[in-house]
């Protein structure tokens, strides 16, 4: 067999190169397909029908009268609420967490990662159902509600906080720090001139997941939420009944609002190796 | 992990507990203890209610129970969790090959529009799932049209739904580990899988797949894991015979009140996936992990 026929044809090559994005590309569009209906359906006119599955027409009105639904916006800002609250307290102690984990050492370190990996590789009920155990059989029940979710958001974000800080942490180059002792900088300088500024954007983007983890739970808030109402809980409770379509709404703005963080960043990140590069 | 230069680091020997001391304590109250006290509830004796209170009478009996009466949506949860984790893998394979080998210089983008649908709520997700596969839906209506579904046959409340739900909803999970770690490949290798005569499929089998088993580990351990305890799936997009064993545990929680049962169940979830995956990472051989 000549060496020609054994090596793939240039076609063959090219096909075999592009079939793989274009079927990457199909499970991308795979991921958009419920959050184009969701937008597409946030324009949903229905006024007049029960039947929230199918497009009447175009309207603004969902969007004009975003707080129509009763108990939606108090729950959205609940949500909020919980949510600031939640990652103001997970990103402290988990940046403080995870720079004595990276940058100290001391005795049961394993230990330490063990109960920082523990919460992540539990399935949410069992999270949910030992805290809901905890505060009813310490007698503690009148403790469900806000103060109950708000533990329980900063307990399974905190390990979120740790493992991204961590991360970025220890890919850091240590010789710019040791260049700044170098340079005369006490230990403090060079913290808050050197470190934090490069560990920054790791602690924004936990920041984030965080606030995200906790505005979108559901299964633990539903367990420890007593009277409270959440969004996803209010969602979760009008899907019994009829969904309002400015749940949509909200949906939509969720997403609008997280891709322009996200992409908006990215153009920033670009704009800075530009600014390196020249 | 790096090293710090022995002089930014002469810092007393205390300052590392005093750092992770507030974290830990959180931890310590709040999931340490909780997971004790759900451990408790499991040995009460199951004639207590949540008005009359509770003993812990070492009633091992609610393990049995609980299994014997609950055994059916444990398994399916496993079946399903399963199921949806295998299509996740091969759907964010492709994926993640398509960024790490192919995108160029729209690998960053692709990547933010992996993550995107994930900060959008889930439940409004899986609610636009229901609509999707709804009765008089496009899909039914389409796949009835070419004889793929019987006139009375549906999408939705079948566990094709379920699965599908699950498998939707646990894909970012996948991509973006199996990303991590075929982004790290060198390229040469695989090149030079192929100067030695290897066909692409080989190449692929030999020298790709097993230098992206970290990250096949990694993705399927935070896509089971999270699919086997979830219910709003089954809830939403199932019927009364896909429920899964967290509508069981949400329910006897919630409106049942039979607390050590519900106890029990969620000890026993806990202890399937904890050897699962230990059996799991032990044949799949990394030890990248905890």
């Amino acid at each position: 067999m000549s060496d020609v026929l054994r090596r793939p044809g240039r076609i063959r090559l090219w096909i075999g190169d592009h079939l793989v994005l274009a079927l990457g590309l199909l499970v991308l569009v795979y991921m958009f397909v419920p959050i184009a209906v969701v937008i597409l359906m946030s324009f949903n006119d229905n006024s007049n029908s029960r039947n929230i599955y199918a497009f009447r027409g175009f309207t603004w009105d969902n969007w004009s009268n975003m707080c129509n639904p009763t108990g939606m916006c108090s729950a959205v800002g609940k949500s909020v609420q919980i949510g600031l609250l939640a990652t103001v307290v997970a990103v402290i102690l988990g940046t403080l967490a995870a720079f004595g984990m990276v940058r100290h050492s001391f005795k049961g370190k394993s230990a330490a990662n063990l109960i920082v990996f523990l919460p992540m590789a539990s399935p949410e009920i069992v999270l949910g159902s030992s805290l809901l155990a905890l505060f009813v059989s310490s007698g503690n029940s009148n403790l469900l509600g806000f103060r109950a979710i708000f533990i329980a958001h900063v307990m399974f974000c905190l390990s979120f906080v740790i493992v991204t800080v961590k991360s970025r942490l220890s890919g850091m180059d240590a010789n710019l720090e040791q260049a700044a002792m170098d340079l005369y900088a006490n230990e403090w300088q060079t913290f808050w001139r050197v470190t934090f500024p490069l560990v920054l954007p790791g602690i924004l983007g936990a920041a984030m997941l965080s606030f995200s983890l906790s505005f979108d739970d559901f299964i633990i808030t539903n367990l420890t939420a007593g009277q409270t109402t959440t969004f996803p809980m209010f969602v979760y409770g009008a899907s019994q009944r009829g969904v309002p379509m400015q749940v949509n709404v909200i949906g939509t703005i969720m997403f609008l609002v997280s891709i322009t963080i996200v992409i908006g960043n990215e153009l920033n990140n670009r704009r800075k190796a530009r600014a390196l590069a020249a | 992990m790096a090293t710090a230069p022995a002089a930014v680091r002469p810092r007393r020997k205390l300052t590392g507990y005093w750092l992770i001391l507030p974290a830990a304590l959180w931890l310590g109250f709040f999931f340490v203890i909780p997971l004790y006290s759900l451990i408790a509830n499991s040995l009460y004796d199951p004639d207590g209610s949540p008005l009359g209170g509770y003993e812990v009478t070492y009633h091992f009996g609610n393990f049995t129970d609980a299994l014997e009466q609950y055994w059916k949506p444990l398994l399916r949860s496993l079946g399903y969790a399963g199921l949806a984790t295998a299509f996740c893998l091969v759907l964010g394979y492709v994926l993640a090959y398509a960024i790490a080998f192919k995108a160029g210089k729209w690998r960053n983008l692709l990547l933010v529009l992996v993550i995107a649908p994930f900060f959008t709520s889930f439940l409004i997700r899986t609610l636009s799932w229901k609509l999707i596969l709804a009765d008089d839906g496009f899909i039914v209506n389409s796949l009835q049209a070419v004889h793929v579904l019987g006139p009375d046959d549906r999408l939705l409340a079948t566990p094709f739904a379920v699965i599908a739900g699950l498998t939707y909803n646990f894909l970012p999970f996948m991509v973006l580990p199996l990303y991590a770690s075929l982004e790290k490949i060198d390229g040469r290798l695989i090149e030079a899988a192929g100067d030695l005569y290897a066909s692409p499929a080989r190449a692929f089998f030999k020298v790709t797949l097993p230098l992206s088993m970290p990250g096949v580990v990694a993705g399927t351990l935070l896509t089971f894991i999270p699919a086997a305890g979830d219910y709003i799936n089954a809830d939403l997009l199932g019927n009364p015979n896909t429920r899964m064993v967290g509508n069981v545990i949400q329910d006897l929680f919630t409106s049942i009140n039979d607390y050590a049962a519900a106890a029990a169940l969620s000890v026993i979830l806990m202890v399937v996936i904890i050897s699962m995956v230990l059996v799991y990472v032990r044949k799949a051989g990394t030890e990248e992990l905890v």
